[in-house]
């Protein structure tokens, strides 16, 4: 479903990304790992056309991402930001309907709302929290918020930037069993990046490890303990000791 | 030969810098502008920013007019006396508010709250990804977080600049019946005698180029603000500077413009 060939990307002399080669098939979760830096945000933002690749070709169904129409692009896609990146003067129901209030695809602000509970509760939050600002609820809520709005639309694809960063191991496991849950109900196609492997084992069907600018490693998240990779190894087991440098 | 090209390489590059950055700004402007007559329109979002960037600076702009009327009456008084010219007092009072002060230091007042609230909340919302999200939401940034405000600010800075000029004519009538002797009716009399239409018209046109530059300039700095707490604190510096400074060239090329012989 989303194939990227050579993408290079580069921000001044630092070559964050040098030729990333990479597919996702329809409906698969793949999860993205790799070291803090090594570029894991920035392919998806290529992706997203959020940043432009320097070089290299990035295809949705097999069409170049650049030749499809933007909004009809976009509207295929949901992503969960790392920091929630809610929008702060808006209610949690505006942010989750934010796409059904606006645009092409614009309803009433009833049925947007409807819509928007719907939503908070597929992701446990009841409608008491529907009428609260960002500011107002803890990280694990606020996670849940982006969660629903990343799924208000519908996407086919969905990315989830570092979802469990910042949260305690029990938010972190019921962020993580949302996530496999709403992919595997909606059938969507899932790109997470992360470095914790709890989120690893808990969401990936195929893991794929990014590793000075070019993915290293890939394969099915059950051959990850098996793989005889020795940067992959130092990661997944949290090495100080290894071929990857700790301090970059 | 080093010490000869070291300081010409430093300062062309500023030059170079500079340019890039003015034309960064102008194709920002010219998009911002295009967009304002392109849909979708974000209504929501234009009453917002016209509440919090004309409703909301109504005190600040009252109470700066106010004061600089008092002043003015007691400046033009003292420099007046000098040749028996006291009596113009009202007049010029009233002319200097309308067609200079009124605008010039409304939109600083303006400058000061808005273009610096502008910047740091585009700057915060870029720096948290809002602004990433926005766009994976099919929203344009630009129409949905400059657009909108830009256009609140074109059409609320004229507005208070009328009100400030008539606080500001206000506060000259306070100080020139209550502290220095002129008859209330004269003062009024002389207020509107001497005032024609085009120096309130001129100051309201100021006025709307003053609110177009200090929203642009919150939004450009905000949106294309650096990372951190330290992006958006210098953002947030810049755009004020940078509003502030415009205001004065535009304050002048305007005044060339209505009123040169």
């Amino acid at each position: 479903m989303i194939a990227l060939a050579d993408v290079h990307r580069a921000f001044g002399a630092n070559r964050v990304l040098r030729g990333v080669t990479l597919a996702v098939g329809k409906g698969e979760s793949l999860v993205v790992i790799g070291g803090s830096g090594s570029g894991k945000s920035v392919l998806l933002k290529c992706i997203l056309g959020l940043v432009p690749p320097d070089r290299g070709q990035i295809a949705l169904d097999g069409q170049d991402v650049t030749r499809l129409p933007r909004d009809a692009f976009l509207a295929r896609f949901g992503m969960l930001f790392q920091g929630g990146a809610l929008f702060d003067s808006l209610r949690v129901w505006e942010n989750v309907a934010f796409r059904l209030l606006r645009g092409p695809g614009r309803r009433p602000r009833e049925e947007a709302r409807a819509q928007a509970l719907a939503r908070l509760a597929r992701v446990g939050l009841g409608p008491a929290t529907a009428d609260l600002y960002p500011a107002e609820l803890s990280g694990g809520m606020q996670k849940r918020v982006g969660l629903a709005r990343a799924i208000a639309a519908d996407p086919e694809v969905i990315f989830f930037d570092e979802p469990t960063a910042g949260l305690d191991p029990i938010m972190a496991g019921v962020i993580n069993a949302l996530i496999r849950r709403i992919v595997v109900e909606m059938g969507a196609t899932a790109i997470t990046i992360t470095h914790d492997m709890t989120s690893v084992r808990a969401i990936a069907d195929r893991v794929a490890m990014l590793h000075d600018g070019v993915i290293r490693w890939e394969g099915p998240v059950a051959a990850l303990d098996a793989a005889d990779d020795p940067c992959l190894q130092q990661f997944i087991h949290g090495r100080a000791e290894g071929p990857i440098a700790a301090l970059r | 030969m080093n010490l000869v090209l070291a300081p010409l390489a430093v300062t062309g590059a500023a030059v170079l810098g500079l340019l890039a950055a003015v034309g960064r700004g102008a194709l920002f402007a010219v998009a911002v502008l295009s967009h304002l007559v392109r849909p979708p329109f974000y209504l929501r979002e234009f009453a917002a920013a016209l509440m919090t960037i004309g409703y909301l600076s109504l005190p600040v702009v009252g109470l700066t007019a106010l004061f600089t009327g008092g002043a003015l009456a007691l400046q033009i008084y003292a420099g007046g006396a000098r040749f028996n010219a006291a009596a113009v007092v009202p007049s010029i009072v009233a002319i200097g508010m309308v067609r200079e002060l009124g605008p010039v230091l409304g939109g600083l007042m303006v400058a000061a709250r808005v273009a610096s609230s502008i910047a740091a909340e585009l700057g915060t919302m870029k720096v948290t990804e809002q602004i990433d999200a926005l766009v994976t939401l099919s929203t344009h940034p630009l129409k949905y977080l400059a657009v909108p405000r830009v256009a609140a600010a074109t059409l609320a800075v004229p507005v208070l600049v009328a009100v400030g000029d008539a606080i500001g004519i206000f506060g000259g009538y306070l100080v020139g019946t209550g502290r220095l002797g002129f008859d209330p009716a004269t003062y009024l009399r002389n207020t509107v005698e001497f005032l024609e239409v085009w120096d309130v018209g001129s100051g309201l046109v100021k006025g709307a180029a003053f609110g177009f530059i200090v929203a642009l300039m919150g939004a450009w700095f905000g949106m294309t603000s650096g990372r951190g707490a330290q992006g958006v604190g210098a953002a947030t510096k810049a755009a004020v500077v940078t509003a502030s400074v415009l205001i004065l060239a535009a304050n002048y090329v305007l005044t060339e413009l209505f009123f040169s012989a």
